[in-house]
């Protein structure tokens, strides 16, 4: 594939220039001209008023035999045996991509004691469950799982495998990806597949949030990609289906080059962010510790986690594994409470896709209101202890 | 000890802001700067130095104009700079770049550790890391927040991750991805600015280091970007008005309407 100019066409009016998001096209003698910063997108393409930019696909040629992979994969996620939400959100979307294909949901469980939960997968639409239960695999280990499902995937080629977008599945999913020489998508918001030709449809935010790109993976297998929590839904527990539980044995493959010394828990109320319904956050706007602390009790009241800007962060007064935005967690729950937050961009990119936001900010100005559903000019200092009381009110 | 640290140049998020009307970025005046990460990154080579000796190279894979990130990397303190650059390289994803980038390393020769950041911020994709070091075949671990000890060829290091953090054990060479926590970057020193404006940039192309032509660039990639489009706009935003006790009352209304508690 490849990106032409047609400078017969081309009147220099450097639409394209803005339009594309990879600053690849300069203007070279009145003439656009595509830089080695090009990435194909065609972003251009549609920019132009003068049909002056070319697309063309060459016919590449298919990598692999596109035919010999069937079937979708989720990696299915677990915490001391505890089915991480996020899996459950993925065999929900995994079973209407496999049944579009007509193919076959299977979930790949790695872990050690895990066994007796894998019928759990099938409850929730898996087909068929690859378990590896090994003492060796207990502890998150990039190479031990990478090996696992790098073998299983070359043995029984499937079309499509997932993982969720988590500490775990962002580490290991490229190391597969890699040594399969395919493609992998991070962090996709939305999946579609071409019923026909089985490519997948990946949608993901980029640059901060300002975009989405939807990304495909034509001539590779398997097509890889990880999903943000909370963006997928859970098929409904159904525990009379039936499936296939595969036990796969686990054989350590040369020297062990890394191993998990400990594992320490760090946040302060059990509630990971990234899975939390309703979240409170606050920012440097709390003005101190003590102040801090009142969300601390507001979250308790709706039942929900507490987390942060990375201003509030810095100033100490809550630990960097709450902080959601560019250099923290994205989140995505019903309900997101910004209390003396700005709304910068970087804190923005990590929770503009909550469902309802609610800010609150004495400067009626702050771009943090840009993307509230509600928005509240107050000090927190009222406005926080007046909720507690009607939230309580109200939940009795 | 000589560490290897990968820098990647990338236009300031922050400043990248979409037109509404053209639904296009708008990036006149846009920065490029050095991805935020690769500070961490660069500043804990620097400090493992500091400490154990040796030597540290940047690399990074871009365009001719990449150099002056690599130039700001020489200027607080990095000993030498790789530049990958070749218009064959162009339109890589993360597959293709690190396929380069891990030709580039070999070529530079021995090292005990490479540093990249976690992820870059104009892609976020976090994968350039784990995929270079898979191409090294050497080990990897994300996410580094802490070294607490580098002995010979062991490192241990505290790993974040979403419910706390790992205590890691990994053999030396190995790749790591450093987060925020890590450290807090230097500013450059007069010595080094004056070092990185003298500073000729050692540059390679896909032949100077051996690179397959099918794995590079836009060919070598597997993933295709098809198609690029603004954020669905957020729904309706209500400003409230009257008392708090009225703004937070009919906050409680809607919410409750929408089940949400
Ligand atoms: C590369 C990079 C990455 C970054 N990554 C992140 C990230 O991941 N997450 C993140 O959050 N930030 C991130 N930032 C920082 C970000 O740019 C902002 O600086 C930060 O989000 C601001 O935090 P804040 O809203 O708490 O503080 P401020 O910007 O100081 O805002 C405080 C707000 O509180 C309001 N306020 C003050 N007092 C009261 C009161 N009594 N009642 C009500 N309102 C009050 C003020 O009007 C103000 O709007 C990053 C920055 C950079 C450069
Ligand atoms: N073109 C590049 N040149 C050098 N390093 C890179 C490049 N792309 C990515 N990296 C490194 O890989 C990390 C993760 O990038 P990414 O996978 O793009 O999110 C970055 O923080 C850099 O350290």
């Amino acid at each position: 594939m490849s990106i032409s100019i047609n400078p017969d066409k081309c009147t220099g009016c450097e639409t394209c220039v803005t339009a594309c998001p990879f600053a690849a096209i300069e203007m070279r003698d009145g003439k656009a001209y595509i830089t080695e910063a090009c990435t194909v997108c065609g972003a251009c393409v549609d920019a132009c008023e003068f049909q002056a930019i070319d697309r063309t696909e060459e016919a590449a040629k298919p990598a692999v035999d596109l035919s010999a992979y069937q079937g979708v994969w989720v990696f299915a996620e677990q915490h001391k045996g505890d089915i991480a939400s996020v899996s459950l959100e993925l065999l929900g979307e995994g079973r209407k991509l496999a049944d579009k294909r007509k193919a076959k949901l299977s979930a790949v469980f790695i872990g050690s004691g895990i066994r007796d939960k894998a019928a759990e997968l099938i409850a929730h639409g898996a087909d068929i469950v690859y378990v590896a239960d090994d003492p060796a695999l207990k502890d998150f280990n990039d190479d031990s799982y990478a090996a696992v499902l790098t073998t299983l995937a070359k043995q029984h080629k499937p079309e499509i495998i997932l993982a969720g977008a988590t500490a775990i599945g962002r580490s290991f999913f490229p190391k597969v990806a890699s040594t399969l020489y395919t493609g992998l998508t991070a962090d996709c918001t939305m999946l579609d597949i071409d019923a026909a030709t089985g490519h997948l449809h990946q949608t993901r935010p980029a640059f901060g949030g300002n975009i989405m790109a939807t990304i495909v993976t034509p001539n590779h297998r398997p097509q890889m990609a990880t999903v943000r929590h909370k963006v997928m839904k859970p098929a409904a527990r159904n525990g009379s289906r039936t499936g296939d539980i595969i036990d796969v044995t686990f054989k350590q493959a040369g020297t062990v080059r890394t191993r998990v010394v400990k594992t320490v828990e760090e946040l302060t109320e059990t509630v990971n962010i990234c899975e939390a319904d309703i979240i409170v956050a606050g920012g440097r706007g709390l003005g101190s510790a003590k102040n801090f602390a009142m969300l601390e009790e507001l979250a308790k009241v709706l039942g929900g986690a507490v987390a942060a800007t990375r201003g509030a962060v810095d100033e100490g007064w809550i630990a960097y594994s709450h902080q959601v935005g560019q250099t923290g967690k994205t989140v995505c729950p019903k309900l997101y409470i910004a209390a003396g937050i700005s709304g910068a961009i970087q804190h923005v990119a990590g929770m503009s896709s909550a469902d309802v936001i609610v800010a609150i900010n004495k400067d009626p100005d702050a771009p943090i209101f840009n993307v509230a559903t509600y928005g509240i000019v107050g000090d927190v200092n009222e406005v926080i202890p007046a909720m507690i009381k009607k939230f309580r009110e109200i939940r009795g | 000890m000589n560490i290897i640290v990968l820098v990647k140049q990338v236009p300031d998020t922050a400043e990248v802001k979409i037109n509404r009307e053209t639904n296009t970025l708008i990036r006149d005046g846009v920065p490029s700067i050095i991805n935020p990460f690769d500070m961490y990154a660069i500043e804990e080579a620097l400090r493992l130095r500091e400490k154990h000796g040796g030597k540290v190279t940047a690399v990074t894979m871009g365009p001719p104009q990449a150099a002056e990130a690599l130039k700001q990397a020489v200027a607080m303190g990095v000993d030498d700079a790789v530049l990958l650059s070749d218009r064959a390289f162009a339109g890589a994803d993360t597959w293709a770049t690190s396929y380069a980038l891990a030709a580039g390393i070999r070529k530079i020769g021995t090292f005990d550790l490479v540093i990249a950041g976690k992820q870059a911020i104009d892609g976020d994709t976090a994968q350039v890391g784990p995929e270079t070091a898979d191409m090294l075949d050497i080990p990897f671990v994300a996410y580094i927040r802490k070294i607490e000890q580098v002995e010979g060829k062991k490192m241990v290091a505290e790993r974040l991750m979403d419910e706390g953090y790992d205590v890691v054990e990994t053999t030396l060479p190995a790749l790591i991805t450093v987060v925020k926590e890590i450290n807090e970057p230097r500013l450059p020193s007069l010595k080094g600015k004056m070092k990185a404006k003298n500073l000729t940039v050692t540059a390679w192309n896909a032949k100077d280091i051996n690179a397959d032509d099918a794995r590079i660039g836009l060919k070598g990639s597997p993933t295709q970007v098809v198609r690029i489009f603004p954020p669905a706009p957020r729904g309706n935003r209500e400003m409230l008005s009257g008392s708090i006790d009225e703004q937070v009352g009919t906050v409680a209304k809607n919410l409750k309407g929408q089940s949400l508690i």
